[in-house]
């Protein structure tokens, strides 16, 4: 905090000698003037907004069926009617991307979710019990990190078989390690300072020290990891369904999309345009967001 | 040095042991007789119980792991349900094309990732840096597989100037690679950046400006060869998930590499050899990590000394 307020000392109050009036903000307060200070991640955050406002209003917002064939307006390209033209069966693609939003935002936030609560937990385990509990732990991630997690990702869809909830599944493994090495480093962090110790001095201790004094000060971690993992849970996710491992084909999936698009390449390219742009916006969206919120939350977790 | 490499190495094998149970335990997870699931949907029941007889089902589990690591290090990886063909063989055709798309892809990523993170570090804050790093996180975020069709869209369907896809010659190389490297080069630009700028914070950069060192060795000489460092060992790192991207872009160009072997061995049910696939992915990133590790230690004497 004090940081802060010398940041806001300007050199002209220095000169003129007028004395600064300091004021203390509580930690909340200054995240959000941080916050509020990140232009690119407000507009990312509010882009995330509309998204998830359409994905639950898809049935009253999308102007056409997504699953309604339309054979007089077969690859039709984009109108004042049907803003992202139409595909193979005349189904209207702006529809579907809204519909699509409903699965790209559920399973990259179910399986960001999964993860996130495993992963959690096993970082406040290994962070608060230390010793070979927390070697184990650490191991244990440092073999699922080693590997790129697409590659984790189809080898749970090989063992559970294809379908959107497999890749739940598939793509919550991968973000388990990652929860839980940020977990883990802020427990370290976190139950050194002052309060912990004084909650201990008093005799607070187990399950409710850990969640009630420990766990508040990892938020920070958790947040900024949780938007960035949502932007790659997504892609992934869109990824597995674009090699067929994930949504099948009549679903608006937009990596579905894309692949049922391909071959028509050359002749009706908005069929893989508007899925491909869908995803890189939502995407960039959570990245732009995860950025900004550790800037403003002061985390070094990615370079 | 050596003592070095070799702890490392020992570091390596609880990993190794822990994927290998993984993948034996893979077809064992599943509902269903291992046996009829590795011998393929429509096997004989005699095939069955040669399969039977080969995994050792009826043998303690113990057993069976024993008895399949020694296989596995015989280099027998059983054969394919789906072309009947030996596994190990599979896999050794589709060795090549996977090793020089993810090569080819490396060299540019990290020529052009680096680049673009040291002119960002040198100009922070101008229009280079900003220009610089939206690029980097417009990389990250774009989905690879849409970025490849776009280029299959302008420079072979429209243009013509590049085949669509497959393994052919040099010209076929230049748009999946381009399409791989894409994400690396901006993690590596990002990252890259962030090491320079640490590094021009450190206070020999600093005396070395204030003595009067000329500036651009100061960004040479001191603050590049020292941002590097960190840069080396992200590099090797992003190899291993190239190799995870190939799986995603050998579909995209119809590439007959290990991605796309792998993907179609998923889709088919293919077992044996997914099993085999996923042992030998490990087994890179394992030795890729080493390579990583080694490499550091040859250019940071410190880590050497401990």
């Amino acid at each position: 905090m004090i940081d802060a307020r010398i940041d806001d000392i300007t050199e002209a109050d220095l000169d003129s000698g007028t004395s600064v009036p300091l004021e203390i903000r509580s930690p909340l307060a200054e995240f959000w003037r941080r916050l509020l200070r990140q232009r690119v991640a407000l507009v990312a955050g509010l882009l995330i907004l509309v998204v998830i406002v359409a994905a639950v209003a898809a049935p009253w917002i999308a102007p056409f069926d997504p699953a309604e064939p339309d054979y007089e307006n077969v690859l039709a390209g984009p109108s004042a009617l049907h803003w992202a033209g139409t595909d193979a069966y005349g189904r209207d693609i702006f529809s579907r991307i809204i519909w699509g939003a409903r699965i790209s935002i559920s399973v990259g936030f179910l399986s960001v979710a999964l993860g996130g609560v495993l992963g959690v937990t096993l970082g406040l385990v290994s962070g608060y019990f230390g010793g070979w509990v927390d070697n184990l732990v650490m191991r244990l991630c440092d073999v699922m990190l080693a590997f790129p997690g697409i590659l984790l990702a189809i080898a749970v869809v090989a063992l559970l078989g294809p379908g959107v909830a497999n890749v739940i599944y598939a793509v919550a493994v991968f973000s388990i390690p990652i929860y839980a090495r940020v977990v883990r480093g802020s427990t370290l962090a976190v139950k050194q300072t002052l309060y912990v110790q004084a909650a201990r001095s008093i005799g607070v201790k187990g399950l409710k020290l850990v969640l009630r004094h420990i766990l508040p000060g990892t938020l920070p971690g958790i947040i900024v990891t949780t938007s960035l993992r949502m932007g790659t849970a997504i892609l992934v996710a869109a990824g597995l369904s674009f090699l067929g491992l994930g949504a099948q084909p009549p679903s608006p999936e937009w990596g579905a999309m894309l692949a049922d698009g391909r071959s028509y390449l050359g002749v009706a390219d908005h069929l893989t345009f508007f899925p491909g742009l869908a995803i890189f916006l939502i995407v960039l969206a959570f990245n732009l967001l995860g950025d900004g919120l550790r800037d403003a939350l002061d985390q070094k977790l990615r370079p | 040095m050596l003592g070095y490499a070799l702890r490392r190495l020992a570091g390596a094998v609880p990993v190794l042991v822990a994927v290998s149970i993984f993948v034996f335990a893979f077809v064992r997870l599943l509902p269903g007789d291992p046996a009829r699931l590795v011998a393929g949907p429509d096997a004989t029941a005699q095939d069955v119980a040669l399969v039977r007889e080969e995994m050792g089902l009826d043998r303690p589990i113990w057993e069976q792991y024993l008895r399949y690591v020694g296989q596995t290090l015989q280099g027998d990886l059983g054969r394919s349900t789906k072309t009947k063909l030996p596994v190990a063989e599979e896999i050794g055709q589709r060795f090549m094309p996977t090793f020089w798309l993810t090569v080819v892809a490396m060299v540019w990523a990290t020529a052009i990732g680096v680049l673009i993170g040291v002119i960002s570090g040198v100009k922070r804050g101008k229009w280079q840096d900003r220009l610089g790093m939206v690029f980097a996180v417009s990389g990250i975020s774009f989905p690879s597989f849409w970025m490849g069709l776009l280029l299959i869209n302008v420079f072979s369907v429209r243009l013509g100037w590049l085949p669509t896809g497959g393994y052919t010659d040099w010209k076929s190389l230049i748009l999946p690679s381009f399409t791989l490297g894409t994400t690396v080069a901006a993690i590596l630009a990002r990252f890259s950046r962030s090491a320079f700028v640490e590094v021009s914070q450190e206070d020999y950069v600093r005396t070395a400006r204030m003595k009067g060192v000329p500036e651009r060795r100061v960004v040479w000489h001191h603050t590049l060869r020292n941002a590097l460092i960190p840069v080396i060992t992200m590099t090797g790192l992003e190899f291993g998930s190239l190799l995870g991207g190939a799986i995603v872009i050998e579909t995209v160009f119809a590439w007959p590499g290990l991605g796309r072997l792998l993907i179609d061995s998923v889709s088919y049910r293919d077992y044996p050899v997914i099993q085999a696939l996923i042992l030998l992915f490990a087994l890179e990133f394992v030795i890729i990590n080493i390579v990583v590790d080694q490499l550091y230690a040859v250019v940071n004497p410190e880590i050497r000394l401990r």
